[in-house]
């Protein structure tokens, strides 16, 4: 069996795990992440991609409140090409009044988030989708945030510090070896080999699935999974987050994110068997669209693009009240002090924007583990990529751009877009006189040949849905229909084994397919008609696929 | 043409099958510009993400609506795009766009020196200051203006208008009243001989779409507020409709003054209709003036605006009617002028390789003159090619003294 060493193990390629490698390989220790899919394929991305203010937690977890503020300063300085300072309102409808906004000031004071009060005129004119019924509104610093991106840039930088990236990987086992955890027993999912890595110390960043890690030490967890269900709109709706001023409830956040807004959520509880397994139902569309029109009444005459839902790792502290009440604050487990167990360190609970404090908080337990006195750099430390032309925040002078390639002349559709995602690494993939690379492969998203090449090249990106969280491609109103297959042409060049690119493209059509089936009528109807009959009947995408997979593509079909 | 009320929203309904851009003329033969479909939906998402995303290769349409045409999803991408224009270009006078969009008042300066200015605008040393200062391309040739506007001549016709039985009310345009008002007269000639009197709108200004076209949107809504009463007046004391022989100033008023102003003044802009539309339904009626064979071989080009407005088979319609006529429908090419856009500098070579084809094709038909409703299409076709273009009401206007 194949061997590896390292000092440091990290379960997970989600926010957490990609921030607990970042923080181990800054700290000068040699580190392999493993995962078992792709980066932020989890929960990661399937949130909100709101920058909280913390104002949300003002009035109920002022712990949670505080740390996301803090947080919130912390990205907008070292991710500012993952991150857009927006800003944020509470509004407060006829039917909320004003008394939660009272509270709801006090709650921001306490916690040091900035909150000014609106009158309902200044707020329409400062964000004009917002419901004009609106009685009230309170502005806080609020934001969007792109958790793929902030992912790959975490993944980049601790990659440029050392470390090892095992994506479609498993962990199968702990190796525990004289009452200590001694390294990861691993399976590479492309080709089956089964492989151990050595090392010192092993972090369960696995969220949503830490149980099932703790499970191969005989350790156990007492996890509440809360299931949120999101939409996402055709265009970007609102400049602002616009949140409802009231106690957190469904369907109470629209964010514009890139180039859409998303409204959500709802919270169910979902047992353990039910992880694989989502899909979002009617009732919870129906739901999502009621609720979210109250902040943006546009929403009910606009375009829907898909569906989807996440997980939330919560960990059940008490067993009283609905997952609303639990704490969204971290847990940090060194299980050699809680278990007897060293060498093992779990952490969980959270959020996205908790992530870069989750894994400084569990790189302090490894770093004691492994007697290394390096101080944490990440809260001051920009990403790959996050120097842009202009700090955050300061006012552009007038046409001058915050999204560009300095002395271009390539249109800012093409230069602007790879800079908003790349930031200042847009450069190493588009050369001004490149023409056969800076040839636009997804319109929708505007993703250049370049950037798919950079993405396959430099940030491991293995299939077409690694491709899609780079780099947007497929995420636009078409879904895939015109770029799926450009796209997987790329992909094949830069592969040898066709046949898993079929599989790649197979999966990536399901996978958007999935998403549209919740919202399938009006327009994105339409566009999946058209998209069935391009890819299938005109370019007979199923029969391409190797013997046994295409039965699976005609099932999802035939539900059309 | 929603200029001054909230982003059009029809592009959430784009399903990104590109007929647009195939359709499009100008992505046919300028590589930089990226087609309607990246100019008007696609852009449109990102230019709401933030006006940073902006591709200001957009000013390369020319907004011949031929992408609307070819929409299968009713996106107004032309109008998106115009919209956007506006919306993020920079808010700078320029005395070019001023100069070829005042249609009006340039017409107005020259009266009574119609002979110098052509005589001036046809010289190379005016064509080259031209070029030189106010990037007008030296290539391109003026319309001539007329010694007399059609106002004025109309004066002389007034008084006999009122013995027909019916009433209508023509808006001439700036074409016909400063450049061509051989044209209005034919259309009295026609409409006379149909029984049918001619009135003029107490006064009336520029349609707008050279404003539009050049970023002057408050003038042009100032000019629909305008027209739009004038119109209204006209109705009221007794005309059955307002009939335009300009099927761009046709478009405008009839389907885009709605979209600026809102629905309220529906009643009126109804009432406007393009003149071969209004003929063609008279003729079906019976209502048809009496002509003899023309013996004529004509190609008939359809300009792009009116291929938009559904105008085109009306057209060929009245075409059918004159007696003798070998009538030829060249194929569907935009003749690349696009009102005040061929003559910019900058587009000059783009709005002649547009054309190319049709006047490839023209020069090859041996015809005896080429028929089209749009007068810068006209002004197009015959600096292009050899052959003079005639509107279809003055080849109706031959077809009767023909006759008599």
């Amino acid at each position: 069996m194949r061997r590896m060493e390292a000092d440091v193990v990290v379960i997970g390629g989600g926010a957490t795990g990609a921030s607990v490698f970042r923080d181990c390989s800054l700290r000068g220790m040699q580190a392999i992440l493993v995962e078992r899919g792709d980066i932020a394929s989890g929960t990661t991305g399937r949130n909100h991609g709101l920058l909280h203010s913390g104002a949300r937690y003002a009035v109920t977890d002022s712990h949670s409140a505080r740390e996301c503020i803090s947080e919130n300063k912390i990205l907008k300085q070292i991710a500012g090409h993952c991150v857009e300072a927006t800003d944020g309102l509470f509004i407060s409808l006829p039917e909320d009044g004003l008394d939660f906004q009272q509270q709801f000031m006090q709650g921001c004071a306490d916690a040091g988030i900035h909150a000014q009060e609106l009158s309902p005129k200044q707020a329409l004119q400062l964000e004009p989708a917002v419901n004009p019924a609106l009685i009230g509104a309170v502005r806080i610093p609020d934001g969007t945030i792109d958790p793929f991106r902030l992912t790959s840039a975490t993944i980049l930088d601790a990659r440029e510090h050392g470390g090892a990236l095992l994506n479609y990987n498993r962990a199968e086992g702990l190796l525990i070896e004289q009452g200590r955890v001694q390294g990861v027993r691993c399976r590479d999912l492309r080709n089956g080999e089964q492989f151990e890595i050595r090392c010192q110390a092993v972090v369960n960043a696995s969220g949503a699935w830490c149980h099932e890690i703790m499970e191969y030490a005989d350790l156990s967890v007492d996890m509440y999974h809360s299931r949120g269900a999101l939409l996402i709109m055709g265009h970007r709706m609102n400049g602002m987050v616009i949140n409802r001023c009231r106690k957190p409830g469904d369907a109470d956040i629209l964010v514009p994110g890139d180039t859409v807004s998303v409204i959500g959520t709802t919270s169910t509880h979902v047992g353990r068997d039910e992880l694989e397994t989502l899909e979002v139902t009617a009732d919870e569309v129906k739901t999502l669209l009621q609720e979210g029109s109250k902040l943006a009444p546009s929403m009910l005459d606009a375009r829907i693009l898909r569906a989807y839902c996440g997980v939330r790792p919560l960990v059940a502290e008490s067993s009283s009240g609905g997952d609303r009440s639990i704490s969204r604050g971290l847990v940090a487990i060194d299980h050699g002090e809680q278990d007897g167990l060293p060498g093992l360190v779990t952490i969980t609970g959270g959020k996205l924007m908790t992530c870069r404090l989750m894994a400084e908080v569990a790189t302090d337990k490894v770093a004691r583990l492994l007697n290394i006195s390096v101080p944490c750099e990440t809260a001051s430390r920009p990403l790959p990529g996050a120097h842009l032309p202009e700090p955050i925040g300061r006012k552009m002078r007038q046409g001058q751009s915050r999204y560009r390639l300095p002395d271009s002349s390539l249109p800012n559709s093409i230069a602007g877009s790879a800079v908003y995602r790349h930031g200042d690494r847009a450069r190493s993939f588009m050369q001004e006189d490149d023409h056969h690379n800076n040839a636009v492969v997804c319109e929708c998203e505007v993703v250049t040949r370049g950037e798919i090449l950079y993405a396959i090249e430099t940030l491991n990106a293995r299939s077409m849905s690694d491709l899609r969280r780079r780099t947007r491609v497929g995420m636009g109103p078409c879904q895939g229909e015109m770029c799926a297959c450009r796209v997987a042409g790329l992909l094949a060049s830069q592969q040898e084994n066709g046949d898993e690119v079929l599989g790649s493209l197979q999966d990536f059509v399901n996978e958007r397919w999935k998403g549209i089936r919740p919202v399938l009528w009006g327009d994105a109807l339409r566009e999946s008609e058209f998209s069935y009959w391009v890819q299938e009947s005109l370019l007979g995408l199923s029969s391409l696929q190797p013997e046994g997979k295409a039965e699976d593509n005609r099932d999802l079909y035939h539900e059309l | 043409m929603n200029l001054l009320v909230a982003t059009d929203r029809s592009f959430d309904s784009c399903l990104k099958c590109t007929a647009c851009s195939s359709s499009c003329p100008v992505a046919a033969v300028l590589p930089d510009f990226p087609g309607p479909k990246q100019c008007g939906p696609d852009g449109e998402r990102l230019r709401l993400k933030s006006r940073d995303f902006l591709d200001v290769a957009l000013k390369y349409c020319t907004g011949c609506k031929r992408c609307e045409v070819a929409c299968p999803s009713d996106v107004q991408i032309s109008d998106i795009i115009a919209q956007a224009k506006v919306k993020y270009g920079e808010d700078k006078f320029r005395l070019r766009e001023f100069l070829l969009s005042h249609t009006d008042l340039m017409g107005a300066l020259t009266r009574g020196s119609a002979d110098l200015v052509n005589k001036l605008t046809g010289t190379s040393v005016v064509k080259f200051a031209m070029d030189k200062t106010l990037g007008i391309d030296r290539r391109r040739q003026f319309p001539a203006y007329a010694r007399q506007s059609f106002r004025s001549w109309y004066k002389q016709v007034e008084e006999k208008q009122h013995i027909y039985a019916r009433q209508i009310s023509y808006f001439h345009g700036c074409y016909v009243n400063f450049n061509a008002p051989e044209l209005g007269q034919d259309l009295v000639t026609v409409l006379n001989a149909m029984d049918i009197g001619v009135k003029l709108l107490a006064k009336e200004k520029c349609c707008g779409v050279p404003l539009v076209a050049n970023g002057f949107h408050k003038k042009a809504r100032s000019h629909a507020e305008f027209n739009t009463r004038a119109c209204h007046t006209a109705l009221k004391q007794g005309s059955e409709c307002i009939v335009s022989t300009s099927s761009s100033c046709a478009h405008m008023l009839r389907e885009d003054y709605p979209a600026m102003l809102g629905q309220s003044e529906q009643q009126v802009h109804e009432h406007i209709i393009f003149i071969t539309r209004f003929l063609s339904h008279e003729f079906q009626l019976g209502n048809k003036p009496e002509m003899k064979p023309v013996r004529l071989k004509v190609g008939y080009h359809s300009p792009c605006h009116l291929i938009r407005s559904r105008g085109v088979l009306h057209t060929l319609n009245i075409l059918r009617e004159i007696p003798g006529l070998e009538l030829h429908q060249l194929d569907s090419n935009c003749c690349g002028i696009a009102g005040t856009y061929g003559f910019k500098k900058e587009n000059y070579t783009t709005s002649q390789e547009i054309g190319q084809p049709l006047f490839d094709q023209i020069e090859a038909g041996e015809f005896d003159y080429i028929v089209t409703d749009c007068e810068t299409c006209k002004m197009q076709i015959e600096m292009s090619t050899s052959l003079q273009v005639l509107h279809p009401v003055t080849l109706l206007a031959m077809g009767m003294s023909r006759g008599k």
